[in-house]
Order: structure tokens, then C-alpha cells, then sequence
């Protein structure tokens, strides 16, 4: 079966509205759950659950240095608090009280980050941030997770409740194909392989697992065989999957809407470098700031579509095949 | 009073496990450990609901303290161990490679009676709002003790959390500043006047107390009044006059012993002006 006949986009949404469901959900499930916005319910589609539990719910205000440190305290007493912002703001602006209060701390606060990367469109540089998983990652303690569509997104939320630590869970603001089902189950850490192959492996994170399908589609009817892999999971990173795929197909794809630095693709080739050297190629933003634009425009402009995927495919298996003379 | 004496001795001992604490160590910050020694010698020994021995990190059912100005850890250390959330002879680790006591407070391993890392300055005060938050939701009556530097409160996010808790109506978070004056640099003054600190947080909405922090009988006081007036709609503030170094005459009024350790001699010479009153460790 083509790999574009396997996943179904169900229609376009956002993974934000993923969130804003999956909040709700786990909120009915469990009592413990509070969600705290700094000034962007409506942005981050937590009007639900504040409308259903507003003794839950606890508006920060514009003020998110104090709203991680009010998830810390809450975390201490056994609430499990999901703190809300864009990426921007939830990484780069209070990253030292993520460190100390939330990491370092080992309080269980799930940061939720909306509008990360270059897909956030129209608003330009400054809320572009394409630097947050490299600066999560590095945080000893923290999960991070990037899921790729809404159904993931939704499913993703509600799990990382029954995770006690703290979490970066990382979406996005367009609207995308959702083709992952409805009832499939999140769990961390484990990659998930949407395709076997063996010419190639791509690796793939947030939304551009989709452009990576698209693209595994065209290099399917160009007779290329590949292996694609939705690591919606960056820390713990899913070091079998990773070391058997790249021993399997001895070529590497990675694909990040997230600067090349800190990046997932960094993560990927830094283990490969001491376990399993292998060809590889970085489908990421090289070193640059964003600028205003539609998201799709922006994929393109920045070479992260599903055709920029596919051209990079082609240059590693000419890599691979050249070391292998 | 008894009382007061009792505590003006366990001061004077907590005062000598900060002078030996950080002279042991090579370094920390005995200057603002030692001019808030009296607030938390009357807090854990006290003022303060707590019980050392079924203390818990989640704090349910007691109070919760919180230091926000984490460099007075050798201060927060002592009043623990003294206070028996852990054996004094474990004062002698302080700073050293694999103890509870890290330079500043940590919970990674699992030091009795620390919530929450703090050293990083500013943050303390926004995690006792969320766990003020969280007793509330609770409905537990008890409260939630915090402590920051006048020096810390240059920092943006001190003022983010007195909004937070005034607009919440956290009446049952009760905030100390230790109103030294001084910062590493020289007086705050100097470096980055907050005039009118009592003004300040009046302004924010909390209910406010100026008080001489090295009083025993004052900071006692203050304390009760705090309590008493807790579930009125608004945050307490105790703005603590104190002076940083309090207890021993070279150090004390100066910023010049922030973060610095006093040699053998030195030692010597303020030990000789604290009694001696529960034993060194």
C-alpha cells in the first residue's frame, strides 16, 4: 500500500485545537489538573476547560516569569498544573525559572507551547521561536515532546498527566492534516514508524511528519525505498528505534520545523556519531531569524516542505553511495 | 520574657553555625544568614505550624516556608538541623562534594524541610503563591511563609507574584523582606533604589508591617499579627529592618560580607561575641 493511501488526512487542524481538547479531557479524568494561561486562553483554545472548571483554571495575566513559579508551587502540593503560552514566551523567556523552579526542582508542571515555529505565520520573527527544543532539551529532568497532528497533539496532552515530571509539549498554530487515528495511544519515548523502507530513514518531528509523508509518497513512485519515523517523543529520544533504523537503511533524513542547532536532527546525529556513524542530512532552519508570511509560503521560502525532504533524501543516498565505493 | 530569651539564645547558636558553617565551607553568604537570623529562629522555633519529624515536600497540613533568597542557605540549614528536620553533624557538609546542603538549597537530594531550589533570586515568591494557590484549593487553613531579599526584589518577577497574590486574594501567604539595604555591589541605594518598599506593596494591595527584623519581641509581633489577620482578602507583607551581618561587630552594617568566608582568625573573633548556647555541631 502507497504510503499517501495509508495516512488519511482527515482534514486540516490545528494541533493547538488538539490541545485545548485533550485539556479538557484529562480535566474531566482527573481533579488534580489545573491550567494556568498567561493572557492567550483564547490562543491557546483553553476556553473549554476554564469555561467547565474555572476553579481550575488560574489566569496569570501577561506575567509568565510568575506563572511558572505559581505551576512549581501548585506541582508541590500534587496538582498537576499546565501552563500555557506561546513557545516563545514559555522558553526563552522564563527559562531560568524552568530550570530552577521546574527542572532542577522536579516539580510536576507541564508547560504547554503553542505557536512554535516557523508555521506560526504572519506575526513574524519575534514569536517564530525555532530555538526552543534545543533550549528544552538540554534541561536535565524534562520530557519533550512535539506531536505531529491534532489527534496526537490531544492524545499527548491527556498522557503526560500519568508522566510525574516535568514536560515541554511543543505545538503549533496553522492548521494541518490529521491523519494519525482518533484512538491511537500516546506513549513517551516510544518513536513511531509510519513506514518501513530501506533505502533511506527519515526522521521526522511535529509538523513536518505530514510534509514528510507527502514526500515519502513522491520518492515511492521514483522507486526509493524509505523508512519514515515520526519521533514525536525528542527527550527521551528513542535510541533503539533510531539505532536500528539507521543500521538498517545506513542513511539519514531528519526533519524539524527548529533551527539546525539543538535540534532535533543535532540529537539524532550526535548518537549516531558514537554509536552507528551514518550519512545524514538536516531538513532545519540553518542559523537565521523568520520573517512574516503564510505558512505554507514559509515552508517553502525556508526549505522545509515535503519537496526540500525529498531533494535532501536524494542527497544522502548519493552520500551513502559514495562512501560505499 | 522567657520565651523571647529562649529564642535569643537559639539565635545566637543558629548565628554560630553560620559563622562556622561558611568559615568550614571556604565560602557562602554569612552577612544577610546573619541579619536574618532572629526572623527565622522565631519562625521554626515559634511562629511557625510545622512538625520536622512528618515534615513532607507536598506540605499538606502544615505550614510551608519558602526561601526565596537562597544564598542564606547556611542560616535556613542551621534553623532546619536545629530545629530537627535532620542531624546538626550534617552542617559539616555544607558545600562540600555529595551533601544535602549545596551551596544553595536544593531538593534533588532530598534535604528534610527544602520544598523547592531556590538561589536563582526572584522565584521563590511566585512558587509560594502556587502553593498558597493549591492549599486554598484544598481547603486547608494553613499557611505558607516566604522569604525574599530587599536586594531580590530589583527582580521583575517579585512584582509579577504581588500582583498575582493580591488579585487572588492569597491572605493566607505571608512575605517577609529582609530589609538589609544592601546588595553585592554596595547599598541598594546606590544600586537600584526601591524607595518606598512599605508604599510599594501597600500600593500592590498587601497588608503591610515595617518592623525591626532583629527584635525578637518586634518580629514575634509582627508574626502574630500576620497569622491573626489571615482569610481578610489580602497578602501579608513583614518588611524586616535588619542588619545585614547582625551579631558580629566587623561584619555587621556592611555589604563587604555578602559572600565572603571568614578566615581562622576572623572566626575566632566573631564566635568570641555569639554564645554558645545548644552546642556547636
Amino acid at each position: 500500500m502507497k504510503i499517501t493511501e495509508k495516512y488519511i488526512n482527515t482534514g486540516n487542524k490545528d494541533t493547538r485545537s488538539g490541545f485545548g481538547a485533550g485539556l479538557l479531557e484529562v480535566g474531566r479524568e482527573n481533579s488534580d489538573v489545573m491550567a494556568l494561561c498567561a493572557d492567550l486562553t483564547g490562543s491557546l483554545k483553553m476556553e473549554a476547560f476554564a469555561a467547565e472548571f474555572p476553579e481550575r483554571f488560574i489566569q496569570c495575566g501577561i506575567a509568565e516569569a510568575n506563572m511558572i513559579g505559581t505551576s512549581a508551587g501548585l506541582a508541590l502540593s500534587g496538582k498537576i498544573p499546565y501552563a500555557g503560552t506561546f513557545a516563545g514566551f514559555a522558553t526563552g523567556r522564563v527559562y531560568d525559572q524552568v530550570r530552577q523552579s521546574v527542572a532542577y526542582s522536579e516539580t510536576n508542571v507541564k508547560i504547554c507551547a503553542s505557536h512554535a515555529g516557523i508555521t506560526l505565520g504572519e506575526d513574524g520573527a519575534t514569536h517564530q521561536i525555532m530555538e526552543d527544543i534545543g533550549l528544552m532539551r538540554m534541561l536535565p529532568n524534562l520530557v519533550v515532546i512535539n506531536p505531529c497532528d491534532y489527534n496526537q497533539t490531544k492524545a499527548a496532552t491527556i498522557e503526560i498527566a500519568n508522566h510525574h515530571g516535568p514536560v515541554y509539549l511543543r505545538f503549533g498554530r496553522p492548521s494541518v492534516p490529521n491523519f494519525t487515528p482518533a484512538d491511537a495511544k500516546f506513549e513517551i519515548g516510544k518513536a513511531i514508524t509510519l513506514a518501513q523502507g530501506s533505502d533511506v530513514t527519515i526522521f521526522a518531528t511535529g509538523h513536518l511528519v505530514w510534509e514528510a509523508i507527502v514526500a515519502a509518497g513522491m520518492l515511492e513512485e521514483e522507486g526509493i525505498s524509505v523508512e519514515l519515523i515520526n519521533i514525536h517523543t525528542i527527550k527521551p529520544l528513542d535510541k533503539k528505534a533510531v539505532l536500528e533504523s539507521a543500521a538498517k537503511t545506513g542513511a539519514v533524513v531528519t526533519a524539524e520545523e527548529h533551527l539546525i542547532a539543538g535540534g532535533m536532527g543535532e540529537l539524532i546525529a550526535a548518537f549516531l556519531a558514537t554509536e552507528l556513524p551514518t550519512p545524514t542530512e538536516f531538513v532545519a532552519v540553518d542559523d537565521i531569524f523568520g520573517q512574516s508570511g503564510e505558512p505554507a509560503e514559509l515552508l517553502k521560502e525556508y526549505k522545509l516542505s515535503s519537496i526540500n525532504i525529498a531533494d535532501a533524501v536524494k542527497r544522502v543516498i548519493a552520500k551513502k553511495r559514495a562512501l560505499l565505493k | 520574657m522567657a520565651e523571647i530569651t529562649k529564642l535569643q539564645e537559639i539565635a545566637s547558636q543558629v548565628r554560630r553555625d553560620i559563622i562556622r558553617m561558611v568559615n568550614m565551607a571556604g565560602s557562602g553568604h554569612p552577612g544577610g544568614s546573619l541579619g536574618s537570623a532572629d526572623i527565622l529562629t522565631a519562625l521554626f522555633f515559634s511562629e511557625m505550624n510545622h512538625n520536622p519529624a512528618k515534615w513532607n515536600r507536598d506540605g499538606k497540613g502544615a505550614d510551608m516556608f519558602f526561601l526565596s533568597a537562597g544564598h542564606l542557605s547556611p542560616l535556613f540549614y542551621s534553623v532546619l538541623s536545629r530545629s530537627g528536620y535532620f542531624p546538626t553533624e550534617e552542617l559539616k557538609t555544607f558545600r562540600k562534594l555529595g551533601s544535602r546542603l549545596q551551596g544553595h538549597p536544593s531538593v534533588e537530594r532530598g534535604l528534610p524541610g527544602v520544598h523547592i531550589a531556590s538561589g536563582s533570586l526572584g522565584q521563590g515568591l511566585s512558587v509560594s503563591c502556587g502553593a498558597a494557590l493549591a492549599k486554598r484549593a484544598a481547603g486547608e487553613k494553613s499557611l505558607v511563609y516566604v522569604l525574599i531579599g530587599d536586594g531580590e526584589s530589583e527582580e521583575g518577577q517579585i512584582w509579577e507574584a504581588a500582583l498575582f497574590a493580591a488579585h487572588h486574594k492569597l491572605d493566607r501567604l505571608i512575605a517577609i523582606t529582609d530589609w538589609n539595604g544592601q546588595q553585592i555591589d554596595g547599598p541598594v541605594s546606590t544600586i537600584l533604589n526601591l524607595g518606598d518598599l512599605e508604599a510599594k506593596w501597600s500600593s500592590f494591595g498587601w497588608s503591610c508591617r515595617v518592623v525591626n527584623g532583629n527584635s525578637m519581641e518586634e518580629v514575634v509581633e509582627a508574626l502574630r499579627w500576620a497569622k491573626s489577620t489571615a482569610g481578610d482578602g489580602k497578602p501579608k507583607m513583614l518588611l524586616m529592618k535588619t542588619d545585614m551581618g547582625r551579631g558580629v561587630d566587623f561584619m555587621q552594617g556592611t555589604h563587604h560580607w555578602h559572600g565572603k568566608a571568614p578566615n581562622g582568625e576572623q572566626t575566632a573573633n566573631a564566635l568570641s561575641q555569639l554564645k554558645e548556647t545548644l552546642g556547636d555541631f
